[in-house]
């Protein structure tokens, strides 16, 4: 009886520009049920940042309760983090961004994590613009204490053992573009090849970067009843249109037939492509984005993609004016600057 | 691409290497992960089954099966199954009760096997437990042909020869030791129902170079000579040896040489090291016993001054390849160069030789000499007549042998009842999951890192003095095990059921050596290209399913996979599971 990883990899596994092979991005092994959704999400944040080339003691990852909070555990071994208390995830990265802004912030919450008991700490995160990448591990119900329904259950959704819900679901979506989101986005866990460059992009965005991801709970919401299931999800999936995230260094090589492509440029020099876009769909335009939510709504259907993003967005730390040097990096001589420097402070209140 | 069947039994057959490499297909992962759980009795009898002699061959085989092996490209060295075989032969128990019964009324088919080394042997084996009465002929003093008179002891202890070929003599066959046949009609005259002719391939090639004639005494053709030395008919050589030839055989002439009085012994090849026919651990075993090959060196002279024999003298050659990696050896042009020594022994090559069939009996003969055999049956152009092992296709090695003659004796039993000799029997396959529960395999799926264990060798002071010492004491049970592990179980295999898919990609994400990709089909060539990892080796299958609810396949390429199980653990709907195929090939009366 064994359940542990084997050591050897494939002689081709990619290398990244910093040397190191997604191994190295990796995580203990997952002790999340089979088939969790999250293990997939833990799969693309590990592609992500092995593609980005970051260096792990850059970043750090943080998170709440539950079986999303649990999944940090399963990625990036080498960063930085912190589990922290029930739905206070977003204050604690506040803090650390506070005292350090040279770091990559990665949140990792569920849904009864932040659309219950942290809906007060999401939203601020959310309206001060809070620098870090917050992704929701969305699979509308309570999987650690046996499946019961969360805030994000539709209404009408019935999980393996329970009723249909009869509640209003919270769509984290619109709320955090209502409340000041500066990048909002869906995906499904399911969904690599848009989840990857969508974790690329928030990772370049400055600002609070929202990806509400729907995770599939297999063991308690995995029924034909219930609106996160595999089979409800891919079935009703539609996309706001494809997106190529190309980091600052790399030569654009993919090729766009002319008008079809927008191209977005972010404040490191990242440049988002945004090409088969539907209809009436802007992502630079926040109208757009909660009309084009509450349409996929009205039809019954899953809205994935970019929803918005705002590239001249201001993070806190610009708009509260801290010092650009982080923090934790000053010492006694900034923060003390001796009686003088005191004194004339107080004359210029007197 | 189309959707493997995996109804094919040689589908998962070539994702066993090992097993797909040997000769006689003998199940290898089974019998390791026997020895693993201290079922060495067991063990050996799922060799003895497909292989006859595994004492013999766990010291001695050629091993095809380790060059094979996955685990030596998922890291440096295979596992030393070999070796491991040989556990299993140390540390049984008495088999005897486990022995096929042979019947006391016979079915009234006599047979005549020509040749006492394993392809008779192993036709006696397999016929006698049908009935079959056989009388077995050779001229050496006991049975196991090649196997008793050219691998030496030091190598091969007679008392293990001994038993494994006892095991199959004391079946009933009647043995005509001391008789050498030197006339196929006067075998034929007997009337047998069939005759099976595994004769070896007995001749040893001379050079024939200038000066041999005055030599004489001085030059001796290696496999004549270590055969003398085996029936205790030489037991000296001189001081300074020279042996010529880069294969085994030059390996084991020139380390009895060191036991039988030569102190400064030497292999002289033609060919660059690298290409010796000779395998890496008998060359190594020769340089530790401080024998130096020297390579690159073509023999041009047995040199002869006033009568006495003085050495060999050498061009230096430089190994030219052309495009097409054909050799040819090209002289330096510096001048000869001369090994003095006192004897030196001829190791470059074995031929087969049938002075003793008479051409007009029937057997058809090509322009070289050698039989006209059917591959599948072993029949020659009289259809009684069937050969095996070296004498059939020319020299190989003894688990070849071994396996021509388990097919030689379906072909023979078939040709006894009157069936169409060329059908061949469909192998038994199993294949069954090895879930016991959750996290929980009936077989160790853990993949240890642990390199390749060294077999521990006599002190050389010991065995150079005695030319039975055995070299390899063999390894220790503790040993035995750490080894055993390094197995991937390349036969319990990743079996994919789509029809389960949900298509949540977690045994992508979770495949420590990135075989699974799901992706929409295409052509071979363009589907390796989208790998999650580039295949090089493209010797291995690729696994494709047939099409998901998404419009892409799940494609699993054979190559790398550590059968670790992590897929199927991962599973949540077990579309992956770990089942065990077992692949037997069918003997004649099976």
């Amino acid at each position: 009886m064994s359940y542990e990883r084997p050591k050897f990899r494939h002689p081709n596994t990619e290398i990244n520009d910093l040397g190191y092979a997604r191994q190295d991005y990796e995580g203990a092994l997952s002790t999340l049920c089979a088939g969790c959704g999250h293990d997939s999400i833990s799969g693309a944040i590990v592609r992500a940042c092995h593609e980005l080339s970051i260096e792990p003691y850059r970043l750090a990852k943080l998170s709440g309760i539950g079986c999303s909070s649990k999944a940090p555990t399963y990625f990036l071994g080498n960063s930085h983090g912190f589990n922290s208390v029930h739905g206070r995830m977003p204050s604690v990265v506040t803090g650390a961004a506070m005292a350090n802004r040279d770091l990559i912030y990665l949140g990792v919450s569920g849904d009864g994590d932040t659309a219950s008991i942290g809906m007060g700490q999401f939203v601020h995160a959310a309206r001060r613009n809070l620098n870090m990448v917050y992704i929701v591990m969305n699979n509308g119900c309570y999987g650690l204490t046996k499946g019961q329904d969360s805030a994000t259950a539709d209404e009408g959704s019935r999980s393996k053992k329970g009723d249909p819900s009869p509640f209003e679901s919270i769509d984290l979506c619109a709320l955090s573009l209502q409340v000041g989101a500066t990048f909002v986005a869906r995906s499904f866990s399911g969904d690599r090849d848009q989840l990857v460059p969508l974790i690329k992009a928030a990772i370049s965005h400055r600002g609070f970067a929202l990806i509400d991801v729907v995770s599939p709970c297999v063991t308690f919401n995995n029924n034909a009843d219930s609106t996160k299931s595999y089979d409800f999800t891919r079935e009703h999936l539609k996309s706001t249109g494809t997106m190529d995230f190309v980091p600052m260094r790399e030569e654009i090589t993919a090729r766009y037939a002319p008008g079809s492509s927008h191209e977005v440029t972010l404040h490191d020099g990242s440049v988002i492509h945004l090409y088969k876009m539907g209809k009436g769909i802007d992502p630079l335009n926040r109208v757009s984005a909660l009309n084009a939510l509450e349409e996929c709504k009205q039809e019954g259907r899953i809205l994935t993609g970019l929803l918005y993003m705002d590239p001249d967005s201001k993070e806190l730390h610009e708009a509260i004016g801290t010092v650009k040097r982080p923090l934790n990096q000053l010492t006694e001589r900034e923060l003390c600057p001796g009686n003088s420097v005191l004194q004339n402070i107080n004359a210029s209140l007197r | 691409m189309k959707a493997t069947n995996i109804k094919n039994p040689e589908y998962f057959h070539k994702v066993v290497d090992c097993q797909y490499a040997c000769p006689a297909h003998t199940p290898v992962p089974e019998y390791i992960r026997l020895i693993a759980r201290e079922r060495y009795t067991d063990a050996y009898m799922v060799n003895w089954e497909s292989n006859v002699f595994p004492g013999i061959l766990g010291r001695t085989c050629d091993r095809p099966c380790e060059p094979a092996c996955r685990r030596g490209r998922v890291e440096d060295e295979p596992v030393a199954i070999c070796r491991l075989k040989r556990v299993a032969a140390d540390n049984k128990d008495d088999i005897q009760d486990r022995l096929p019964n042979i019947p006391d009324k016979k079915n009234g088919k006599r047979v005549a096997l020509i040749g006492g080394g394993p392809a008779s042997l192993t036709v006696a084996r397999d016929l006698m437990p049908l009935g079959y009465s056989i009388d077995l002929y050779d001229d050496q003093t006991g049975g196991g042909g090649m196997m008793k008179s050219q691998i030496p002891s030091f190598r091969l202890p007679e008392s293990v020869l001994n038993e494994e070929v006892d095991y199959i003599l004391d079946m009933g066959v009647v043995t005509h030791f001391n008789t050498t046949v030197d006339s196929l009609k006067e075998i034929l005259d007997k009337k047998y129902d069939a005759v099976f002719i595994g004769t070896g391939a007995p001749r040893g090639k001379d050079l024939n170079l200038a000066g041999q004639a005055d030599a004489g005494a001085h030059i001796h053709i290696g496999i004549d000579w270590l055969s003398s030395v085996a029936f205790e008919h030489s037991n000296n050589i001189g001081k300074r040896v020279v042996v010529l030839g880069g294969g085994n055989t030059a390996m084991d002439c020139c380390r009895t040489a060191r036991r039988l009085g030569g102190e400064d012994v030497k292999v002289i090849v033609r060919s660059p090291f690298a290409d010796m026919k000779a395998s890496p651990w008998e060359k190594e075993d020769a340089m530790h016993e401080d024998i130096p090959i020297i390579d690159n060196h073509v023999p041009l002279a047995f040199v002869v001054e006033d009568g006495k024999f003085i050495g060999v003298t050498f061009d230096r050659v430089d190994a030219v390849y052309d495009d097409d990696g054909r050799r040819q050896l090209v002289s330096t042009g510096e001048d000869p160069v001369l090994f003095e020594c006192d004897d030196v022994l001829m190791a470059i090559g074995q031929e087969n030789s049938f002075p003793w069939i008479e051409r007009d009996t029937g057997i058809k003969f090509d322009e070289w000499g050698m039989p006209k055999v059917d591959e599948t049956t072993f029949q020659s152009a009289i259809k009684h007549v069937f050969f095996g092992g070296d004498a059939a296709f020319g020299p190989k090695n003894v688990i070849t042998a071994v396996a021509h003659g388990h097919q030689a004796a379906v072909s023979i039993d078939h040709f006894c009842n009157g069936k169409n000799v060329t059908e061949r029997l469909a192998p038994g396959v199993t294949l069954i999951s090895q879930k016991m529960g959750i996290h929980e395999w009936s077989y160790d799926n853990a993949v240890p890192i642990d390199l390749r264990y060294v077999v521990p060798q006599a002190d050389k002071a010991l065995t150079l003095k005695d030319r039975k010492v055995e070299v390899e004491l063999g390894y220790d049970l503790k040993t035995a095990y750490a080894e055993a592990e390094r197995c991937l179980n390349c036969d319990v295999q990743t079996v994919f059921e789509e029809i389960r898919c949900i298509e949540c990609d977690a045994c992508i994400d979770i495949c420590p050596t990135d075989c699974i990709t799901f992706t929409p089909n295409a052509e071979e060539k363009l589907l390796r290209k989208k790998l999650s990892a580039t295949a090089t080796n493209l010797s291995q299958d690729l696994y494709v399913s047939e099409e998901l609810p998404t419009h892409r396949v799940m494609v699993k390429d054979e190559d790398m996979c550590l059968h670790c199980g992590l897929c199927a653990e991962r599973c949540p709907t077990t579309a992956w599971d770990m089942k065990k195929f077992l692949y037997t090939v069918t003997k004649a009366g099976q």
